[in-house]
């Protein structure tokens, strides 16, 4: 949380940064046929804006109040009009709605090309992303909480997509729109036009202003919601000590205090807002008041018509009202911002494992794996592993035995190169495995993990998982191996049956027997089986004991083992203490030893002798 | 709105909208101020218009500029007047949303410090979080500018079709011929909307649900070389999650262009029924002026807004509706531990606990079984058992973070719910197993339960706790923040800072859960020697995994799934050879085996 905390406060205040801007917009690179074509539409649609005022002005000076046409600039249209009054009116309203045809299918059009290319480019986005976790070292994931990585894939992209849909073209179709106004101004009348435009410096000046004072209240809102989080947060995973120590009431003083800096820095930013809209309000009455003053004195001194003076009056209307609505694309503008920023740096994140540039081909021998002066530590200097050394060689299966924190679970993550080591080589058939492709040295495990897991899906997907090459007979031989064939006929589905998240209605037993099924699918060099600690029932337990003999049959296998009946079995173990390897051996070698592992197992196993002894009966 | 009741007709909105009440209530006089505004700058505003036409008017039947002057001052003092007003309105009724969200976010905080453990074992506290925040939002957009924006457009269609009337009636009824179309096309786009949307969110789930997997999952998926498969599966929900939002987007992208259409047609009616009607040929009504031809228009423009804000609305109702709900359920969720002392309760408490036949159930899982066991002032238990036992559940009792049944425990001869809440928890220092430290200074967080301790009771607690060195060689000693945007405290000395928070309350009684297990023997050992001088004449119960912690107890329990199976003093259990014996074996290996 802390992190993220710290990012959230230091990412407060950059509201609009050029950098982050420019590499969103290679994101569009690709649809840039898209992007031309909603530009293409969204001019279309601006100029029926820009126009639609030219109907009154025509209305007006040539049959509802006919005047001389002074300079002629209409002609153009005019000339294919009738002459009468009512006739022309009618002709207008025709080609007016013709025009709204034409607005309406390029509104539609440019709308959907927008939205759908938003929807493409953050799937594109979410690829990546996504594509960039699968890549992303072990390490990463232990140190940011999974529910904060979701957050990037899908909220943090959906605050992108705003942006591209809403901010971005409004903001562009807007600007449009002011270009084409003023230039019809201009050319309609450029002095009136000038006039009219005198305010917009004003707004200008109006917009910057409140600019800088909402982005300070915002800046401030930010703080005050992520204090409110992080109290929130700390006070409710803690709520039994603040009840024990009698704290309710300064706990909710505190929380008052800290609410209502987020209800004062709201407050000036509603201030802010209340002041600018009527701010524009009262400039672009003040641009009217200046064609009705001014213009009108033009038409009165017989310089101007009636219609132009109406034409400018919507003209202003049409010109100002984006100008106002640009508080709220604002406030769109920045959350995406500050999304972006998040997405980022994950995407920036570096990928510290990876495959060799140029891999070596594993030799195709039995598999020996060596484990030569390792040293290793997942924080600085806290070693877990010290200076460890041992062979296993092809065949047989190794037992891993130690107390907590042995270093036992270290190992699997080491040869798997879910860490580095610091120090020392782990050599696979002799070569270092970092000197490999990095999928080819993971393709020769099969592993089990202490605690099973099971992904939403089917019984057969859970085995499979996305490897094609698993035939329907190899699920089923896997499950027979393992002594679920039976269970699984006896489910309506079958192999089809769905397994809900987390495998929610199999019970323990079933799941471990359910991973093994998997690892044994995927018929690998090695296996590794990490045993669960947790407890089932003797039929279970029988099983499981002999699904593992089957496993691990004609394989070189390793097991990090924590019941005794698997440490027995063993035909060699490694016994682990305080990071080192302090004893190698047979259960009976290393019994006779009266060492560590002597006194590991009457500390762990000695108790599951007894039940063990039974059920072998 | 009706938009609103089509899509969930079961609960009419008053009655969705009823917690908000009190609240709504609370800011009245605010209300009524902020929607006085808003008529009166609308009424204001329906001038506009007028004079405009007026203006125009005067164009024509010949007029002067000074007069045209005049005109221009009266169109800039309108809108000054109404900007005014405007801005009072906006500043008024916005700021109220956030005073109301403000109230309502303090009493959502007041209400889940009421809630007992039972409750924060079922609730998420990132669900609670979102509650408190994303809901939160979503209903104060709700009643801050929908609920403005409702009623402004309420203000001004009768205003301005009143004034429309007034200029010309047929003209305006003719105009409002396709005002039941738009209000069809709201409602029908609502429903569609509503409907493919519900599918995003269904897509975005199994989306969510995916990435949730895959990065839960992620060892297994790279031990098994997944990451090509995994992609693959993901762009094809991404695929179609994007396929569900193309199915919104062919309608959603309608609306805008639909609304902005219907009104602009509306424009056309004007300028070709209204330029008849200037012409002296009226297709219903009378004639008129150009004047009023141009007002004509200009309320069309008022109008506008307000009828594309409609269709804004409905969505912002949606979902404060949907939220405010959720919000409900914490607001109106009723504690379980509720305070409601006898009128005798005393004042202060000495500190004598009893069980007598206690059995507590908890979610219809029995935790605890006929529990008899009398803890005299100043004695010492120790409870031992393996984990899932119920012996943090047993002390949690004590201090009445679940309730028991009545009459189960005591404390002082007197059923725990008899007695004052606040008396009974201010007599107890409880070190839980997790400690919890706030980020806050360390002298905060040591006096959290003594806010007015001073400076040299904070010390003489550390020192209890063997916390002082370590604090003195912090750089800012006891004004040292931890936690999120302090230093990182070991977990022994979280632990020694929560012993030393429980000290420093001078208790009665005294509840270390495990509260040593991350503090090495040694120190352990001079923690638990100082606390036995301070702990003199008053109650203590320790709950460890260790002999060496518990041996010197007057009175140690075992408890095994929820029933006391062993009690005596240490050396009792040894002699009985049950699992307080075992224990105490495999401490001796255990020590053995760290030695070498």
């Amino acid at each position: 949380m802390s992190e993220h905390d710290h990012h959230e406060e230091s990412a407060i205040g950059k509201i609009y940064d050029r950098r982050l801007l420019a590499r969103l917009a290679t994101y569009l690179r690709p649809y840039r046929p898209q992007v031309a074509l909603a530009v293409v539409l969204l001019i279309f649609h601006s100029a029926v804006h820009v126009i639609v005022p030219l109907f009154y002005k025509i209305a007006i000076d040539y049959y509802i109040q006919p005047t001389p046409d002074a300079d002629g600039k209409l002609t153009w249209l005019t000339q294919y009009l009738a002459a009468d009054p009512s006739t022309g009116l009618q002709q207008l309203a025709l080609v007016f709605g013709l025009l709204l045809v034409v607005g309406f299918v390029a509104a539609y059009g440019q709308a959907y090309t927008m939205l759908m290319t938003g929807q493409r480019v953050m799937y594109d986005l979410r690829m990546q992303i996504f594509s960039h976790l699968q890549r992303l070292q072990v390490a990463f994931f232990d140190r940011n909480p999974v529910g904060r990585l979701v957050t990037r894939v899908t909220n943090d992209v959906d605050a992108l997509n705003e942006m591209f849909t809403v901010g971005v073209v409004a903001v562009f179709g807007d600007i449009l729109v002011l270009v084409g106004i003023v230039t019809a101004l201009l050319l309609i009348d450029w002095q009136l036009g000038l006039l009219m435009l005198a305010v917009l410096p004003l707004i200008g000046a109006v917009s910057i202003f409140f600019r800088n004072y909402v982005r300070d209240c915002f800046r401030r809102t930010r703080v005050a919601l992520a204090r409110i989080n992080s109290f929130l947060n700390e006070h409710l995973s803690g709520m039994s000590v603040v009840q024990l120590f009698n704290r309710e009431r300064r706990a909710a003083e505190q929380f008052e205090e800290i609410n209502r800096a987020n209800l004062r820095a709201w407050r000036d930013a509603i201030f802010g807002h209340a002041l600018f809209y009527p701010a524009v309000e009262v400039l672009s009455v003040l641009a009217i008041a200046v064609i009705v003053a001014y213009g009108g004195s033009q038409v009165l001194g017989g310089t101007a018509q009636l219609g132009t003076l109406v034409a400018f009056l919507f003209w202003s209307r049409r010109m100002f009202q984006p100008i106002q609505d640009l508080s709220e694309k604002y406030t769109v503008l920045q959350s995406a911002m500050a999304s972006a920023e998040r997405i980022f740096k994950l995407l920036d994140e570096p990928v510290s494992i990876t495959s060799s540039p140029q891999p070596r081909s594993l030799p195709t021998e039995a598999g020996r794996v060596e484990f030569r002066n390792v040293w290793f530590a997942y924080n600085d200097e806290d070693w877990v592993l010290r200076d460890v050394s041992f062979v296993i060689d092809p065949g047989g299966m190794t037992a891993i035995v130690g107390h907590t924190g042995a270093g036992k679970t270290t190992l699997t993550n080491l040869l798997l190169r879910f860490y580095d080591i610091q120090k020392g080589q782990i050599l696979l058939d002799g070569v270092d495995i970092r000197e490999l492709d990095l999928t080819e040295l993971r393709r020769q495990f099969g592993i089990v993990l202490q605690d099973p897991f099971l992904f939403s899906g089917t019984i057969a997907s859970n085995i499979r998982l996305g490897t094609d090459g698993i035939g329907e007979e190899a699920v089923l031989g896997a499950l027979e191996t393992v002594n679920l064939s039976d269970f699984v006929q006896s489910l309506p589905d079958g192999l089809g049956h769905e397994v809900r998240e987390r495998g929610a209605t199999l019970s323990v037993g079933q799941k471990q027997l359910l991973s093994f099924a998997r690892a044994l699918a995927h018929d690998p060099r090695f296996l590794i089986l990490d045993e669960a600690t947790s407890s089932v029932d003797t039929h279970t337990e029988h099983l499981i004991r002999s699904a593992l003999e089957r496993l691990i049959e004609h394989r070189t296998s390793i097991v990090i083992a924590h019941r005794l009946s698997t440490v027995q079995r063993a035909d060699r173990i490694l016994v682990f203490h305080k990071g080192k390897l302090r004893e190698q051996g047979t259960h009976q070698e290393l019994l006779a030893q009266r060492g560590i592992y002597y006194k590991l197992y009457q500390l762990q196993y000695r108790d599951q002798e007894v039940s063990v002894v039974a059920d072998d009966d | 709105m009706d938009q609103h009741q089509a899509t969930s007709p079961s609960t009419p909105l008053r009655e969705q909208l009823r917690p908000l009440f009190p609240y709504l209530r609370r800011y009245r006089r605010g209300i009524l101020i902020g929607m006085a505004c808003l008529v009166t700058g609308n009424v204001i505003w329906m001038t506009f218009p007028l004079v405009l036409g007026r203006a125009i008017d005067s164009l024509t039947s010949g007029t002067t500029t000074a007069q045209l002057l005049l005109f221009a001052a009266a169109l800039v003092i309108i809108a000054l007047i109404k900007g005014v007003f405007l801005y009072l309105q906006r500043w008024i009724l916005i700021s109220i949303s956030r005073d109301i969200e403000f109230d309502l976010r303090n009493d959502l905080f007041q209400r889940l410090e009421m809630q007992s453990a039972r409750f924060y074992s079922t609730w998420r506290v990132g669900d609670l979080m979102s509650r408190s925040t994303n809901d939160m939002n979503a209903v104060r957009m709700m009643v801050g500018p929908a609920a403005m924006y409702t009623a402004n457009s309420l203000a001004v269609f009768p205003l301005a079709i009143a004034a429309m009337l007034y200029l010309d009636w047929g003209l305006t009824l003719m105009l409002l011929l396709p005002v039941p179309l738009v209000s069809l096309v709201v409602k029908r786009f609502g429903r569609l909307i509503h409907e493919r949307f519900e599918r995003i969110q269904a897509k975005m789930s199994d989306l969510t649900a995916r990435i949730q997997e895959n990065i839960a999952g992620v060892r297994l998926l790279r031990a098994f070389t997944q990451e090509k498969a995994e992609l693959r599966s993901f762009g094809r929900l991404n695929q179609e999650y994007i396929e569900a939002n193309r199915r919104l987007i062919r309608i959603q992208g309608m609306f805008f262009p639909a609304i902005e259409t219907l009104v602009t047609v509306s424009f056309l009616a004007v300028l070709w029924l209204g330029g008849l009607a200037v012409l002296g040929q009226p297709v219903l009504g009378r004639p008129i002026s150009l004047g009023d031809f141009v007002a004509f228009m200009q309320y069309m423009f008022l109008l506008t807004w307000p009828m594309i804000a409609l269709g804004w609305v409905v969505n912002i109702f949606e979902r404060g509706t949907a939220s405010l709900k959720r919000l409900n359920q914490l607001l109106a969720a009723q504690p379980d531990v509720v305070d409601r002392p006898a009128p005798d309760a005393p004042t202060e408490i000495r500190g004598e606990i009893e069980f007598r036949h206690l059995n507590f159930s908890y979610n219809g899982v029995p935790v605890l079984r006929d529990i008899n066991l009398h803890i005299p002032i100043g004695t010492t238990l120790a409870i031992v058992g393996p984990t899932g036992s119920g012996k943090s559940t047993l002390i949690q009792l004590i201090g009445r973070l679940y309730d028991a049944p009545e009459g189960t425990v005591l404390v002082d001869g007197r059923p725990t719910e008899q007695h004052r809440l606040a008396t009974l928890r201010r007599s107890i220092g409880y070190v839980p197993q997790e400690t919890f430290l706030f980020s806050e200074t360390l002298r905060e967080n040591i006096a959290l339960g003594t806010p007015q301790a001073t400076d040299q009771e904070v010390e003489e607690a550390a020192e209890i706790a063997d916390l002082a060195g370590d604090i003195e060689g912090f750089p800012r000693k006891y004004a040292t923040r931890v936690g999120e945007r302090g230093i990182t405290l070991s977990g022994g000395q979280k632990q020694r800072t929560a012993i030393a928070r429980a000290v420093l309350r001078n208790p009665r009684i005294l509840v270390l859960d495990d509260a040593l297990s991350s503090v090495d023997t040694h120190t352990e050992e001079k923690i638990l020697r100082r606390l036995t001088t301070v702990m003199r004449e008053r109650t203590s119960i320790i709950i460890s995994h260790r002999v060496s912690t518990v041996r010197h107890a007057d009175q140690i329990v075992v408890l095994q799934d929820g029933s006391i199976v062993e009690r005596g003093t240490h050396e009792e259990l040894l002699a009985r050879g049950g699992y307080y014996y075992d224990l105490y074996q495999k401490q001796l290996l255990e020590e053995e085996l760290e030695r070498t």
